[in-house]
């Protein structure tokens, strides 16, 4: 069902975009003519987040093209990973369009520099921090991982990337900090889907403090060892292998740490549907379609669908997590 | 029109029918490519090609009305029939391709998921539409194979569903879907409330 929801703010309340464009000007005029200090006039530079050893200045991060400095990941799946084009080129961000090929087609439009991410909430560290403040203290790793969609497609997929937790810890999260909410970027200018109400927008999801700081839970900015495309979420993504890949929110420009369970934009869609924790789950069915089987992507014509694996195949990692939760009510 | 320019007609119809089929099969074959999951491709583009077609088999009585161009009947068969192979190809794919022949899995998808059970209903509903569909048939059924082929409704409705059951939420396509269908069916409902009014007028003494 599409349900048109009020927008919080009235369109009469909104700055119309010439006058929002003249701010500048209006300040350089004011600077100019003596009624403001100069110093104002410069862009605020984004925080620096605190690091116990932050190293010397690494060049920045790459836009594009190949990284360097990747160790492999003893974890990693011993399979052959996805192609390629298949992976950057049949995926969901509706941001981009709701057809599997549309991402591909449409994301061209991201602009992925300058990034900032702003995290508020329960940490003592908040703030916004440039894409390369935040990314440049951690090690990169290539980890194999199953992908599983909720639609019952799969993919292999080698990510590139460190553990969300590690990130997280540098923000020094409070202890009423029960779950972490992730935003994705919202700009119609950049975006082309979210001028439709598919789903509430900006993007959200949400994970457990527990699950955020799992070490399989993975901050991404890369793929087969390059630079993560626009269409899989560049340049900021996360990858929770034992959940539905919804919940692997991409372009995130923001974090919340909330003490109370964070809105998620598909369970906002659909509650019945589509709840908060998603695991993979091969014995609970989406109420319209089977999860027990799945179809790899890349199988050809001929190829059969493969039984789905009870938390994605990390259940020995992840278990714990649940246990004593009903995973039938909490889908 | 004469005899001769409606064969030819026909003839045309038929071949813009198989167009998307073909295209299938040459893509099949190689030439394009059918992406990261073929087998759904295939599934999707028969599918969707036969819901587009039963949509335009039911634009021609209003279509007829609207214009009065009353060759326009004629074409509805062509238009029925291809409807029916699409239909079928997408479920024998269905069977075949996607569920490899696991008849226990088949069984189990078709009992319990709403949008396979409305489908294959659809489906079977067909079969006696496509049956019946010859001219002996016709005459030999007279005003019962109004009555039976009136079943065109009850399945575009259900093809119309099985599409906007699947998606994992509500997105344009099947929204248009469903307009088109809404506008087409009130043609018929609009149609049936001027009968009612003009037999209710003839009956009254």
């Amino acid at each position: 069902m599409l349900i048109k929801q009020p927008n919080d703010i009235k369109s009469s309340e909104i700055t119309p975009e010439p006058i929002y464009r003249q701010r500048r000007e209006f300040v350089q005029a004011a600077i100019a003519l003596g009624l403001l200090p100069a110093a104002i006039g410069r862009t605020q530079e984004p925080r620096q987040v605190a690091t116990e050893d932050s190293p010397a200045r690494k060049p920045p991060f790459p836009e594009n093209g190949k990284l360097a400095d990747v160790a492999p990941w003893p974890g990693s799946l011993d399979v052959k990973p996805s192609a390629f084009e298949d992976v950057t080129g049949y995926n969901n961000f509706y941001e981009f369009g709701t057809g599997k090929t549309d991402p591909a087609r449409n994301a061209h439009t991201l602009v992925t520099r300058p990034w900032t991410v702003t995290v508020d909430g329960e940490a003592e560290h908040t703030g916004t921090f440039d894409f390369d403040d935040l990314i440049r203290p951690h090690p990169l790793e290539e980890r194999i991982y199953r992908l599983r969609c909720v639609e019952a497609w799969s993919a292999v997929v080698p990510w590139v990337g460190f553990p969300l937790g590690d990130l997280l810890q540098r923000f020094k999260p409070t202890s009423r900090a029960k779950y972490v909410q992730f935003f994705t970027l919202n700009d119609p200018e950049q975006m082309p889907g979210v001028r439709y109400r598919v789903l509430q927008w900006p993007y959200r999801e949400g994970l457990t403090i527990a699950e955020a700081m799992h070490p399989l839970t993975l901050l991404v900015v890369g793929l087969y060892g390059q630079v993560l495309p626009n269409q899989n979420g560049a340049p900021l993504r996360l990858v929770v292998p034992w959940k539905y890949g919804f919940k692997s929110i991409k372009s995130i420009v923001g974090i919340r740490f909330t003490e109370t369970r964070p809105a998620t934009s598909w369970n906002m869609a659909i509650a019945g549907e589509y709840g908060f924790y998603s695991n993979v789950n091969p014995n609970v069915d989406h109420p319209r379609w089977s999860q027990a089987t799945e179809r790899p992507l890349g199988g050809g014509l001929f190829s059969s669908r493969v039984p789905t694996l009870m938390f994605n195949g990390y259940a020995e990692e992840v278990a714990h997590l649940y246990t004593g939760l009903d995973l039938v009510a909490n889908y | 029109m004469t005899r001769r320019s409606l064969t030819l007609l026909k003839a045309f119809v038929a071949l813009a029918c198989s167009i998307p089929f073909l295209i299938l099969v040459a893509r099949i074959a190689g030439f394009g490519s059918l992406g990261a999951n073929p087998i759904q491709e295939v599934l999707h583009t028969l599918g969707k090609t036969g819901l587009n077609l039963l949509l335009l088999t039911l634009t021609i009585t209003p279509l007829r009305r609207l214009t009065g161009l009353n060759w326009l009947v004629a074409l509805r068969r062509t238009l029925g029939l291809s409807v029916f192979g699409y239909i079928l190809l997408h479920a024998v794919t269905y069977v075949v391709l996607d569920q490899s022949l696991n008849w226990s899995l088949l069984l189990a998808d078709i009992t319990q998921r709403p949008y396979i059970t409305i489908g294959v209903a659809a489906l079977l509903l067909l079969i006696p539409l496509a049956v019946t569909s010859t001219n002996a048939m016709q005459r030999r059924l007279g005003t019962r194979w109004i009555k039976l082929h009136r079943c065109v409704y009850i399945i575009a409705i259900l093809g119309v569903i099985h599409f906007f059951w699947q998606v994992k939420v509500t997105t344009p396509e099947p929204l248009i879907y469903s307009f088109i269908l809404i506008v087409l069916l009130g043609f018929r409902v609009r149609d049936w409330l001027v009968r009612q009014r003009r037999s209710a007028a003839l009956s009254r003494p």
